[in-house]
């Protein structure tokens, strides 16, 4: 039963290289954007709120076609991108990074700004008073404090990347080896006559990736909490 | 020495003060409400007057009308807290080092070795704050802040949190401090007792303002 196919392992390793590098560039944004929507008022906030959160309510198939629109090769960002970096997103496993890193980003975003927000404001006066700069005082307390958060978000983030389908699908097609993932390879499979069991073969894989994901996360969490009690 | 004269609006309460201290324990005395906190919170920066001057040792740190305010973290003004606030991540021994690391001032063993002695925390630097008593907690607290080599030290109710066993244990090592550290303190407290115990000088506020200003014995009723 468990006998994979080099199709299906292609498709599994660039599942989590695509959800890994969408995790990972959009981990940084995610914490400046959580800490500017936690601590800072600026002009506009509520419309950043909103189109930070807009992927999670927007059928998936509109991101990815507003993707298309915008980073494909006649895209306004896309035609910039790929006549001045030489780097072309559309139908390429980097455009389906970018899909599921702007599809993951609410759920990534969410728990790391709950957890700046929970950080005592009075430890980041205490640290201004003993000399640090802004700057410092989040690198050194309000980060490492709202640690659980991130990782937290961080797990959500890779768990959605991982399932992302209606978007990536839409900006990036279904190319085997490039930007054909878990979740488009089941897709085909399904359509295809006799594809029953390798669909069901690649599902498992699936649950045993976002069960691992979440276990991590719990463990994460936990130990980041003791931290924060410091005991 | 220390030179204060600002006002502020916190909502229906109106804050004003003005004076100018030399004296090495300067006991801001008042009742709970009376803006105590407010007006250390305004000396190390972290509120800002709505007009008025503070300045220390020559030094402008606020002067509203020429728009200049300088940041807390730039003022070295330490700071001990009720609360202690020490950070949970990180050992005493981190605490400890925390302001002198980010003052980027180098590293001074003698005086570790002697604030640690002072204040007889030898034996908790690789805990975590979770594991502390209160007391345990505020002493090192006092070592953190002496350890950033502020020119001016603020307590505000350093001995508020604690029952009276752990006052009273706490309390000689304040003195020490006050005749050991060499730094300048403002002493924040509704205990007179406590006040007369360490202050040299009294600045007594009531309603947002100063109501008597002098020695020790402005204390006595």
């Amino acid at each position: 039963m468990l006998d994979i196919s080099p199709t299906e392992w292609t498709a599994i390793l660039l599942s989590l290289r695509v959800a890994t590098i969408a995790t990972l560039v959009a981990t940084p944004i995610g914490i400046g954007v959580a800490w500017l929507l936690a601590r800072r008022d600026f002009w506009g906030k509520a419309f950043v709120d909103a189109l930070i959160y807009l992927p999670l309510v927007l059928p998936p198939v509109v991101t990815g076609y507003l993707l298309l629109l915008t980073f494909g090769k006649r895209g306004l960002v896309g035609a910039w991108l790929s006549d001045h970096l030489g780097i072309v997103l559309a139908f390429r496993w980097t455009g389906a990074a970018l899909a599921c890193g702007v599809m993951s980003f609410p759920l990534l975003v969410r728990p790391i700004r709950l957890s700046i927000e929970a950080v005592d404001r009075r430890l980041e006066q205490a640290a201004a008073t003993l000399g640090a700069a802004p700057w410092r005082v989040f690198l050194t307390v309000t980060l490492p404090l709202a640690l659980p958060g991130v990782l937290a978000g961080m797990v959500l983030g890779f768990a959605k990347a991982i399932g992302e389908f209606g978007a990536t699908i839409t900006f990036v097609s279904n190319i085997p080896g490039e930007t054909q993932t878990i979740s488009s390879a089941i897709y085909s499979l399904i359509q295809t006559p006799d594809g029953d069991t390798a669909a069901l073969r690649l599902v498992l894989v699936s649950i045993f990736i976002a069960t691992a994901a979440l276990l991590a996360s719990e463990l994460f969490a936990r130990r980041a909490t003791q931290r924060l009690h410091g005991n | 020495m220390l030179r204060v004269d600002i006002a502020k609006q916190l909502g229906d309460f109106t804050l004003e003060a003005d004076f100018t201290s030399e004296g090495r324990v300067t006991g801001l005395f008042g009742a709970s409400g009376a803006g105590k906190t407010s007006l250390i919170n305004m000396i190390a920066g972290l509120v800002k007057p709505d007009r008025g001057t503070i300045a220390l040792d020559g030094e402008v740190l606020d002067d509203i009308a020429a728009g200049l305010h300088v940041p807390p973290y730039r003022r070295r003004i330490g700071y001990v807290f009720q609360d202690a606030r020490l950070f949970p991540h990180l050992d005493v021994r981190a605490n400890l080092d925390y302001g002198r690391r980010m003052n980027g001032l180098a590293d001074d063993p003698a005086q570790r070795k002697r604030v640690i002695e002072l204040l007889d925390i030898g034996a908790l630097l690789d805990r975590r704050p979770g594991k502390l008593s209160g007391g345990e907690r505020q002493r090192v607290a006092f070592g953190r802040a002496l350890l950033s080599k502020p020119k001016l030290l603020l307590l505000d109710e350093p001995l508020g949190a604690l029952d009276e066993d752990r006052k009273r244990e706490i309390l000689p090592y304040l003195v020490r401090l006050r005749d050991e550290a060499g730094i300048p303190m403002v002493y924040v407290s509704h205990d007179a007792a406590e006040l007369r115990q360490l202050a040299t000088q009294i600045v007594m506020l009531k309603g947002g303002r100063i109501t008597a200003f002098g020695g020790v014995k402005v204390l006595t009723p």
